[in-house]
């Protein structure tokens, strides 16, 4: 297993075309990686938000790097609507597969547990449903027999991204990540065929020496590349750890109003990056 | 109205409406929602376990985001806040977007996780602060979640109440409609006529949404602003009594 790597070597894994699971803005968005993805030009992405994103979603769409985006929702939180998405939408640039945070995490967990679908509750008689024709109504096979005892449920197919992506607290020597209680990047790593994680530390030593750290660890098994990114999550923050750059934020969302402002941003930004 | 600045007299609506209720959830964006959560609890009127999304010290979720939903599921949560770009007079809400979908004129972030919630938990509350035809329509353009199901449905929850900026009502899940209950201080029966997008049932005589008592004030003054700044900072800094 190829770990920690430097960041050009662990985004390699994501190519053209390929289904990348990231995670809300809450738990640890992979910026450094991202941005690095739209240096080398990735296109064509099958994004999947789980359940939500907003920045990462909306910078990718801007930068013409997402066919497919599947998500309950993409927003800019307290500043507002996410420009590029709304922008793509209104132009038909993408496809989108508009979902139910529940639904992507079943989804996912099926997943997770190798199985071809889960079921949920809700959803029925929505226009979300209406527009998932990959979603489907079963009867519950468990429920009382009888006439007019119908239990309909809806069967959601299993979601398996070929790359889960994102930044997280710690890595240790041996490969392990340390992700607290942000149990839904396990979730993520479980259900993708590949892991790929930066981090703000190296931890020396292994988690599972250790019974306290070892509850927010997940395995090596699950991961395929590490790269050391402090700050990776800039401008967004790091829960615990730092807060979000609120005034690049701000820039971000006055300038990805439009296409063109959006560019130069986008370069400015790249440019940035490189100094720090 | 006796100097009770807007948002205070909205939390103090929305602390009310959760009267009896006592696992409440809060989820994004929703500082008044939140800020009611944290009154109801210091008057006593029946939240105890309060789950924040966003915050640290009031989300105590170690399974991931998913849990909030494992437990709406288990009927381990009594009431939760819902908003919308459009809200219609059969309670559909619609957080996706204007115009024929999916190509929307003017786009919302999603739908979130109301096209489950909206199913699960006994008292939704939909809160929408904009009172206007543009935002309580006659049929919303997209459902994210439907106000009513089918008979045979598996609906243990829905809608209870709409709060606006203008007035109060409250659903009848068996008739299908809201019905007035009260109109806020600075508005009328006539403005809140001519500013609904839907029909809806009206008392003979249409009450005053009561203001917050000095007590009220107080609390949220103290320590329920106290308690939301930690989600939302500016929200706290800004929040006049």
């Amino acid at each position: 297993m190829a770990l920690h790597e430097t960041l050009t070597d662990a985004v390699s894994l994501i190519r053209p075309g390929i289904t990348v699971a990231i995670p809300p803005e809450y738990c640890g968005i992979a910026m450094a990686a991202t941005c690095e993805l739209i240096r080398r030009g990735i296109g064509e992405l099958h994004l999947v938000a789980v359940p939500q994103s907003g920045l990462q979603a909306d910078m990718l769409i801007g930068a013409g790097h997402v066919k497919t985006l599947e998500a309950a929702a993409i927003t800019m939180g307290e500043r507002g609507p996410a420009p590029r998405f709304a922008a793509a939408i209104k132009a038909g640039a993408i496809t989108m597969m508009d979902a139910t945070c529940p639904a992507i995490h079943a989804a996912l967990q099926a997943s997770e547990k190798g199985l071809p679908f889960l079921p949920l509750r809700g959803i029925l008689g929505s226009d979300v449903l209406a527009h998932r024709p990959d979603w489907q109504i079963i009867d519950n096979p468990f429920g009382t027999k009888g006439p007019d005892s119908s239990d309909p449920i809806v069967a959601l197919p299993a979601i398996r991204p070929d790359v889960a992506l994102f930044h997280c607290e710690m890595a240790d020597r041996e490969g392990n990540l340390w992700i607290g209680r942000r149990r839904e990047l396990a979730t993520m790593a479980h259900a993708s065929a590949m892991t790929v994680a930066t981090v703000e530390t190296i931890h020396d030593g292994n988690f599972f020496d250790d019974e306290i750290l070892a509850a927010g660890a997940l395995p090596a098994a699950y991961v395929d590349a590490i790269a050391h990114a402090p700050r990776g999550a800039w401008p967004l923050g790091m829960p615990g750890t730092y807060d979000a750059d609120g005034a690049t934020l701000d820039g971000y969302c006055l300038a990805a109003a439009s296409q063109e402002t959006f560019d130069a941003w986008l370069t400015d930004h790249l440019l940035h990056r490189d100094a720090a | 109205m006796s100097g009770t600045s807007r948002q205070a007299f909205l939390i103090h609506v929305l602390a009310q409406l959760l009267a009896g209720s006592r696992r409440v959830a809060v989820g994004a964006q929703s500082p008044i929602p939140g800020s009611a959560a944290f009154l109801a609890r210091e008057l006593q009127l029946g939240p105890e376990r309060i789950t924040v999304l966003g915050s640290r010290r009031n989300n105590d979720f170690t399974e991931g985001g998913r849990e909030l939903f494992d437990r709406a599921a288990q009927g381990r949560i009594d009431a939760f806040f819902l908003g919308g770009g459009q809200i219609d007079g059969q309670a559909n809400i619609n957080l996706v977007g204007i115009g024929d979908y999916p190509q929307s004129k003017v786009r919302f972030p999603g739908s979130f996780g109301s096209s489950y919630l909206y199913f699960l938990i006994p008292k939704v509350i939909l809160f929408r602060e904009e009172h206007t035809p543009r935002t309580l329509v006659d049929k919303v353009d997209f459902i994210s979640a439907p106000g009513l199901s089918e008979p045979g449905t598996y609906r243990p929850g829905g809608p209870a109440a709409l709060v606006t900026g203008r007035c109060v009502f409250t659903f009848d899940r068996d008739a299908g409609r809201f019905t007035l209950k009260s109109v806020h201080p600075w508005s009328s029966l006539e403005e809140v006529r001519e500013q609904t997008g839907f029909a809806f049932y009206e008392p003979t005589v249409v009450p005053v949404t009561p203001e917050p008592d000095e007590r009220s004030r107080d609390l949220i003054n103290g320590p329920v602003r106290a308690m939301i700044a930690e989600t939302y900072p500016t929200f706290a800094t800004g929040l006049v009594t």
